[in-house]
Protein backbone atom coordinates (compact mmCIF):
# COMPACT_ATOMS: atom_id res chain seq x y z
CA UNK A 1 0.00 0.00 0.00
CA UNK A 2 2.83 2.43 0.94
CA UNK A 3 2.20 6.11 1.52
CA UNK A 4 -0.88 7.03 -0.46
CA UNK A 5 -2.82 9.35 1.81
CA UNK A 6 -2.02 13.04 2.15
CA UNK A 7 -4.27 14.71 4.72
CA UNK A 8 -4.73 18.30 5.83
CA UNK A 9 -6.02 18.29 9.39
CA UNK A 10 -5.55 21.08 11.90
CA UNK A 11 -5.74 18.57 14.75
CA UNK A 12 -2.90 16.50 13.22
CA UNK A 13 -2.68 13.33 15.34
CA UNK A 14 -6.08 12.68 16.93
CA UNK A 15 -8.83 10.12 17.26
CA UNK A 16 -10.04 10.16 13.66
CA UNK A 17 -6.52 9.59 12.37
CA UNK A 18 -5.24 7.02 14.85
CA UNK A 19 -8.47 5.08 15.38
CA UNK A 20 -10.90 6.12 12.64
CA UNK A 21 -8.42 5.63 9.80
CA UNK A 22 -5.68 3.80 11.61
CA UNK A 23 -7.52 0.64 12.51
CA UNK A 24 -9.69 -0.10 9.44
CA UNK A 25 -6.99 0.94 6.98
CA UNK A 26 -4.18 -0.79 8.83
CA UNK A 27 -2.03 2.32 9.08
CA UNK A 28 1.48 1.39 10.17
CA UNK A 29 3.24 4.71 9.80
CA UNK A 30 2.37 8.38 10.00
CA UNK A 31 4.45 11.25 8.67
CA UNK A 32 3.73 14.51 10.48
CA UNK A 33 5.03 17.43 8.41
CA UNK A 34 5.30 20.62 10.43
CA UNK A 35 8.27 22.94 10.62
CA UNK A 36 7.50 23.91 14.23
CA UNK A 37 6.77 20.43 15.59
CA UNK A 38 9.91 18.96 14.08
CA UNK A 39 12.03 21.44 16.06
CA UNK A 40 10.32 20.83 19.42
CA UNK A 41 11.22 17.79 21.55
CA UNK A 42 8.11 18.33 23.67
CA UNK A 43 5.73 18.60 20.73
CA UNK A 44 7.18 15.47 19.14
CA UNK A 45 6.79 13.58 22.40
CA UNK A 46 3.21 14.85 22.78
CA UNK A 47 2.23 13.42 19.41
CA UNK A 48 4.32 10.27 19.85
CA UNK A 49 2.46 9.44 23.06
CA UNK A 50 -0.86 9.61 21.20
CA UNK A 51 0.10 6.95 18.71
CA UNK A 52 -0.32 3.24 19.49
CA UNK A 53 2.81 1.09 19.40
CA UNK A 54 1.92 -0.61 16.13
CA UNK A 55 2.08 2.72 14.28
CA UNK A 56 5.43 4.38 13.68
CA UNK A 57 5.43 8.17 13.61
CA UNK A 58 7.97 10.20 11.67
CA UNK A 59 8.45 13.96 11.94
CA UNK A 60 9.59 16.09 9.05
CA UNK A 61 9.91 19.68 7.96
CA UNK A 62 8.57 20.43 4.51
CA UNK A 63 12.12 20.31 3.20
CA UNK A 64 12.99 16.96 4.78
CA UNK A 65 9.62 15.46 3.85
CA UNK A 66 10.27 16.32 0.22
CA UNK A 67 13.64 14.56 0.46
CA UNK A 68 12.20 11.49 2.18
CA UNK A 69 9.03 11.16 0.14
CA UNK A 70 10.35 8.58 -2.30
CA UNK A 71 11.45 6.30 0.53
CA UNK A 72 8.05 6.71 2.22
CA UNK A 73 6.36 5.78 -1.04
CA UNK A 74 8.54 2.68 -1.32
CA UNK A 75 7.69 1.57 2.22
CA UNK A 76 5.51 -1.54 1.94
CA UNK A 77 3.52 -0.55 5.02
CA UNK A 78 0.38 1.58 4.77
CA UNK A 79 1.07 5.18 5.68
CA UNK A 80 -0.51 8.61 5.90
CA UNK A 81 1.14 12.03 5.68
CA UNK A 82 -0.36 14.90 7.67
CA UNK A 83 -0.09 18.66 7.60
CA UNK A 84 -2.03 21.00 9.84
CA UNK A 85 -2.79 23.58 7.15
CA UNK A 86 -3.23 24.09 3.45
CA UNK A 87 -0.12 26.22 3.06
CA UNK A 88 2.17 23.50 4.40
CA UNK A 89 0.64 20.96 2.02
CA UNK A 90 0.94 23.43 -0.85
CA UNK A 91 4.63 23.90 -0.10
CA UNK A 92 5.15 20.15 0.04
CA UNK A 93 3.35 19.59 -3.25
CA UNK A 94 5.56 22.24 -4.83
CA UNK A 95 8.74 20.72 -3.38
CA UNK A 96 7.88 17.10 -4.08
CA UNK A 97 6.18 16.61 -7.43
CA UNK A 98 4.01 13.55 -7.75
CA UNK A 99 1.44 14.17 -5.03
CA UNK A 100 -1.75 13.70 -7.00
CA UNK A 101 -4.45 13.73 -4.33
CA UNK A 102 -4.96 15.57 -1.07
CA UNK A 103 -7.72 15.03 1.47
CA UNK A 104 -9.04 17.69 3.80
CA UNK A 105 -9.72 15.86 7.03
CA UNK A 106 -10.52 18.85 9.19
CA UNK A 107 -10.05 22.62 9.09
CA UNK A 108 -12.08 24.01 11.94
CA UNK A 109 -13.60 27.35 12.76
CA UNK A 110 -11.45 30.43 13.16
CA UNK A 111 -12.22 34.07 12.69
CA UNK A 112 -12.42 34.89 9.00
CA UNK A 113 -13.37 31.36 7.96
CA UNK A 114 -16.75 30.33 6.57
CA UNK A 115 -18.29 26.92 7.16
CA UNK A 116 -18.25 24.84 3.97
CA UNK A 117 -18.76 21.45 5.54
CA UNK A 118 -19.34 20.43 9.15
CA UNK A 119 -15.59 19.93 9.51
CA UNK A 120 -14.26 22.34 6.88
CA UNK A 121 -14.14 26.10 7.44
CA UNK A 122 -12.30 28.18 4.84
CA UNK A 123 -11.10 31.75 4.45
CA UNK A 124 -10.91 33.33 0.99
CA UNK A 125 -7.15 32.72 1.11
CA UNK A 126 -7.71 29.05 1.95
CA UNK A 127 -10.09 28.71 -0.99
CA UNK A 128 -7.61 30.33 -3.35
CA UNK A 129 -4.88 27.98 -2.15
CA UNK A 130 -7.08 24.94 -2.71
CA UNK A 131 -8.00 26.14 -6.19
CA UNK A 132 -4.31 26.62 -6.93
CA UNK A 133 -3.59 23.06 -5.80
CA UNK A 134 -6.34 21.76 -8.06
CA UNK A 135 -5.12 23.87 -10.97
CA UNK A 136 -1.75 22.18 -10.54
CA UNK A 137 -3.27 18.78 -11.11
CA UNK A 138 -3.93 17.74 -7.52
CA UNK A 139 -7.30 16.19 -6.77
CA UNK A 140 -8.66 17.81 -3.61
CA UNK A 141 -11.42 16.14 -1.65
CA UNK A 142 -12.80 16.38 1.87
CA UNK A 143 -13.42 13.27 3.96
CA UNK A 144 -13.13 13.18 7.73
CA UNK A 145 -13.61 9.45 8.39
CA UNK A 146 -13.43 6.37 6.14
CA UNK A 147 -17.19 5.81 6.15
CA UNK A 148 -17.99 9.35 4.99
CA UNK A 149 -18.67 10.13 1.36
CA UNK A 150 -15.73 12.00 -0.20
CA UNK A 151 -16.68 15.54 -1.22
CA UNK A 152 -15.11 17.04 -4.34
CA UNK A 153 -13.51 20.48 -4.18
CA UNK A 154 -16.24 22.11 -6.27
CA UNK A 155 -18.83 20.81 -3.85
CA UNK A 156 -16.78 21.89 -0.83
CA UNK A 157 -16.55 25.44 -2.16
CA UNK A 158 -20.24 25.46 -3.00
CA UNK A 159 -21.13 24.14 0.43
CA UNK A 160 -23.00 26.11 2.99
CA UNK A 161 -22.39 23.92 6.00
CA UNK A 162 -23.78 20.59 4.86
CA UNK A 163 -22.20 17.38 6.25
CA UNK B 1 -23.62 20.63 36.02
CA UNK B 2 -22.95 23.42 38.49
CA UNK B 3 -19.56 24.91 37.69
CA UNK B 4 -18.88 26.22 41.20
CA UNK B 5 -19.12 22.76 42.79
CA UNK B 6 -17.12 20.97 40.11
CA UNK B 7 -13.86 19.25 40.97
CA UNK B 8 -12.97 18.25 37.42
CA UNK B 9 -13.64 18.77 33.74
CA UNK B 10 -14.66 15.96 31.42
CA UNK B 11 -14.05 16.48 27.71
CA UNK B 12 -14.35 14.09 24.81
CA UNK B 13 -15.71 13.37 21.38
CA UNK B 14 -19.38 13.80 20.54
CA UNK B 15 -21.59 13.49 23.60
CA UNK B 16 -19.07 11.42 25.55
CA UNK B 17 -18.81 13.83 28.47
CA UNK B 18 -22.51 14.59 28.82
CA UNK B 19 -23.38 10.91 28.51
CA UNK B 20 -20.83 9.81 31.08
CA UNK B 21 -21.87 12.42 33.60
CA UNK B 22 -25.56 11.72 33.12
CA UNK B 23 -24.70 8.15 34.12
CA UNK B 24 -22.69 9.37 37.13
CA UNK B 25 -25.69 11.45 38.18
CA UNK B 26 -28.08 8.55 37.76
CA UNK B 27 -25.89 6.12 39.69
CA UNK B 28 -24.43 8.30 42.41
CA UNK B 29 -26.21 11.62 42.26
CA UNK B 30 -22.85 13.35 41.98
CA UNK B 31 -22.86 14.70 38.46
CA UNK B 32 -22.18 18.15 39.88
CA UNK B 33 -18.59 17.08 40.52
CA UNK B 34 -17.90 17.67 36.83
CA UNK B 35 -18.15 20.24 34.09
CA UNK B 36 -18.76 18.58 30.71
CA UNK B 37 -17.30 19.77 27.44
CA UNK B 38 -17.32 18.59 23.83
CA UNK B 39 -14.87 19.19 21.00
CA UNK B 40 -17.21 19.17 18.00
CA UNK B 41 -16.36 21.74 15.38
CA UNK B 42 -13.45 23.19 17.34
CA UNK B 43 -9.94 23.83 16.14
CA UNK B 44 -7.07 22.79 18.43
CA UNK B 45 -6.89 26.37 19.67
CA UNK B 46 -10.64 26.40 20.23
CA UNK B 47 -10.49 23.23 22.30
CA UNK B 48 -7.72 24.68 24.43
CA UNK B 49 -9.64 27.93 24.92
CA UNK B 50 -12.78 26.06 25.97
CA UNK B 51 -10.79 24.05 28.51
CA UNK B 52 -9.03 27.13 29.89
CA UNK B 53 -12.31 28.99 30.29
CA UNK B 54 -13.88 26.06 32.13
CA UNK B 55 -10.86 25.66 34.39
CA UNK B 56 -10.99 29.34 35.28
CA UNK B 57 -14.74 29.32 35.88
CA UNK B 58 -14.79 26.15 37.98
CA UNK B 59 -11.47 26.20 39.76
CA UNK B 60 -11.04 22.53 38.84
CA UNK B 61 -7.49 21.25 38.41
CA UNK B 62 -8.26 17.81 36.99
CA UNK B 63 -9.23 17.06 33.38
CA UNK B 64 -10.64 13.71 32.28
CA UNK B 65 -10.57 12.89 28.56
CA UNK B 66 -11.73 9.95 26.50
CA UNK B 67 -8.93 8.97 24.17
CA UNK B 68 -5.13 9.13 24.62
CA UNK B 69 -4.65 10.21 20.99
CA UNK B 70 -7.61 12.57 20.99
CA UNK B 71 -7.56 16.30 20.37
CA UNK B 72 -8.99 16.94 23.83
CA UNK B 73 -6.10 15.09 25.42
CA UNK B 74 -3.58 16.98 23.32
CA UNK B 75 -5.10 20.28 24.40
CA UNK B 76 -5.30 19.22 28.04
CA UNK B 77 -1.65 18.16 28.03
CA UNK B 78 -0.60 21.49 26.55
CA UNK B 79 -2.44 23.27 29.38
CA UNK B 80 -0.96 20.91 31.98
CA UNK B 81 2.52 21.70 30.71
CA UNK B 82 1.89 25.43 30.83
CA UNK B 83 0.07 25.53 34.17
CA UNK B 84 2.05 22.97 36.10
CA UNK B 85 -0.69 22.00 38.59
CA UNK B 86 -3.20 20.36 36.23
CA UNK B 87 -3.69 16.59 36.25
CA UNK B 88 -4.89 14.90 33.07
CA UNK B 89 -6.48 11.45 33.10
CA UNK B 90 -7.13 10.02 29.66
CA UNK B 91 -9.00 6.87 28.73
CA UNK B 92 -11.59 7.79 31.36
CA UNK B 93 -14.44 5.33 31.87
CA UNK B 94 -17.61 5.37 33.92
CA UNK B 95 -15.97 3.53 36.84
CA UNK B 96 -13.15 6.08 36.75
CA UNK B 97 -15.55 8.99 36.93
CA UNK B 98 -17.73 7.37 39.57
CA UNK B 99 -14.72 6.79 41.79
CA UNK B 100 -13.66 10.40 41.41
CA UNK B 101 -17.18 11.66 42.06
CA UNK B 102 -17.26 9.63 45.27
CA UNK B 103 -14.05 11.11 46.60
CA UNK B 104 -11.09 9.36 45.03
CA UNK B 105 -8.24 11.50 43.75
CA UNK B 106 -7.34 11.40 40.07
CA UNK B 107 -4.75 8.64 40.37
CA UNK B 108 -7.01 6.44 42.51
CA UNK B 109 -9.91 7.00 40.14
CA UNK B 110 -7.79 5.98 37.17
CA UNK B 111 -6.83 2.80 38.99
CA UNK B 112 -10.51 2.01 39.75
CA UNK B 113 -11.23 2.35 36.04
CA UNK B 114 -8.37 0.04 35.13
CA UNK B 115 -9.49 -2.55 37.70
CA UNK B 116 -13.06 -2.50 36.39
CA UNK B 117 -12.12 -3.75 32.94
CA UNK B 118 -13.19 -7.38 32.66
CA UNK B 119 -13.63 -9.79 29.81
CA UNK B 120 -16.32 -12.40 30.37
CA UNK B 121 -16.12 -15.18 27.81
CA UNK B 122 -18.08 -18.32 27.17
CA UNK B 123 -20.60 -19.09 29.86
CA UNK B 124 -19.36 -16.34 32.10
CA UNK B 125 -18.10 -18.70 34.79
CA UNK B 126 -14.87 -18.24 36.70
Amino acid sequence: MALDRFRIDDRLIHGQVVVGWGQPCGLRFLVLVDDAVVDSDWERELYRMGVPPEIEIRFDSVESAARHLESYRADPRTGMLLTSDIETMRRLVAAAPGIRAVTIGGIHHQQGRTERLRYVFLSPEDEAALRALAAGGVTVIAQDVPGATPVALADILAGGGTP
Amino acid sequence: MTPNSARALVMGHGEFAAGMISAVEQIAGRGDAFVTLGNSGLSPGGIESRLREALAASGARVIFTDLPAGSCTMAARRIAKAEGDITVVTGATLPTLLAFALGADAREAAERGREALLVVEGGGGT
